[in-house]
């Protein structure tokens, strides 16, 4: 197989589009840095509320959100997690283990 | 006067010895001192009544509030047990407190125990990662389950037994998930966290706002106006083991 096959088909097939949640138009931060960094960001308000325990995140765009996993980005937004977050884990191959402790309402799921 | 050589290796070597009796005095001779505690904004502490039981089992509630709140598991084996907040016997609680004539009721009499949130950790001292941490700002002694790799030397550490580890995967053994609140998972320690997330709310713990007859007090000892104050003020109280240095913020009023 010559090396530039893969070069030439490039695109990435079969990628999951993303889906905005109905009625919401932007995440905490820009579309492409959550695509890349959410586990970053996760990690840092992990972070901030356990060690510093301060609880508000100020988006690059001087939004105040309240930092938490379930009870801000499950509950108020991406209540459905197969069309959410396991289309994409599944394409990229990634089993994250969040769901091992934190929990993904049920009326969330609905 | 001449020195041969031996006599002036004898004056060389007490001459260089001289220089280290004064290091070694003040070392030897300084009283020992346990390590201040670190300062902190507030100080969150918490009094327990030992006579308050207007009913048998007054702490079942508080217990009960607790253990739902946080998603603890229920284990039937005793060995698998993870326990925030619960009771255990009188004389093994306070064992300084036992007398040779200590009536058997006194040391069988169950006391309500929790985390003492020590002034001095010694869970914090050994932790291998700092996965478990004294928060500057308030005093809790806090966990960190996400870097928590389950190697258990806080539990040996801690004198009060205040940890407990996760041999099982504790989500299906949790009656009722409360899904605010994360459970925890196979191979990490977890014990109580003085209600951080209720107080950052600018609520009470749930145990003390559970315990109806105000078997329990709870606030900052930092604050000099603060019911907790006054009431320790006012009181006789006991500490867990206070002999071992560790500054336990939970008080038990006699």
């Amino acid at each position: 197989m010559p090396i530039w096959y893969g070069w030439l088909n490039r695109s990435a097939e079969g990628a999951p589009k993303l889906e905005l949640p109905p009625g919401e138009k932007e995440c905490v931060e820009s579309t492409q840095y959550m695509r890349t960094s959410h586990v970053d960001l996760l990690n840092n308000w992990k972070e901030t509320v356990v060690r510093d325990g301060k609880r508000t995140y100020v988006s690059s765009t001087g939004k105040e959100y309240t930092m938490s996993l379930t009870n801000t980005c499950i509950t108020q937004c991406h209540s459905n997690k197969a069309k959410f977050c396991d289309r994409c884990h599944d394409y990229m191959n990634v089993q994250p283990w969040c769901w091992d402790c934190h929990n993904f309402p049920k009326e969330a799921g609905k | 006067m001449s020195l041969d050589r031996r006599t002036f290796l004898k004056i060389g070597g007490l001459t260089i010895a001289g220089f280290a009796l004064k290091p070694a005095y003040t070392l030897l001779s300084a009283p020992p001192t346990l390590p201040a505690a670190p300062p902190a904004k507030k100080r969150w502490a918490m009094l327990v009544e030992l006579r308050a039981s207007t009913h048998k089992d007054w702490w079942s509630d508080c217990i009960a509030a607790c253990h739902r709140l946080h998603n603890v598991p229920v284990f039937q084996n005793v060995k698998h047990e993870i326990k925030w907040i619960w009771t255990s016997p009188f004389a093994e609680v306070f064992p300084e407190q036992v007398r040779q004539f200590t009536k058997e009721e006194l040391k069988q009499r169950p006391v309500l125990v929790l985390c003492n949130h020590c002034d001095n950790p010694p869970c914090v001292s050994v932790c291998p990662t700092k996965a478990t941490f004294k928060r500057e700002e308030d005093g809790i002694v806090m966990m960190d389950y996400h870097r928590c790799i389950g190697c258990r030397y806080c539990m040996a550490a801690c004198p009060y037994g205040s940890r407990s580890f996760n041999w099982k995967d504790p989500r299906p053994a949790v009656p009722t998930i409360n899904e605010a609140y994360p459970t925890r998972t196979k191979g990490v320690v977890e014990k109580c966290n003085f209600c951080e997330e209720r107080l950052a709310k600018g609520q009470v713990p749930a145990c003390v706002e559970a315990c109806k007859d105000k078997g329990l007090y709870f606030g900052d000892l930092n604050n000099p106006d603060s019911e907790i104050r006054k009431v320790l003020e006012g009181r006789f109280v006991l500490q867990r083991k206070p002999s071992l240095g560790t500054g336990p913020n939970v008080y038990y009023l006699v």
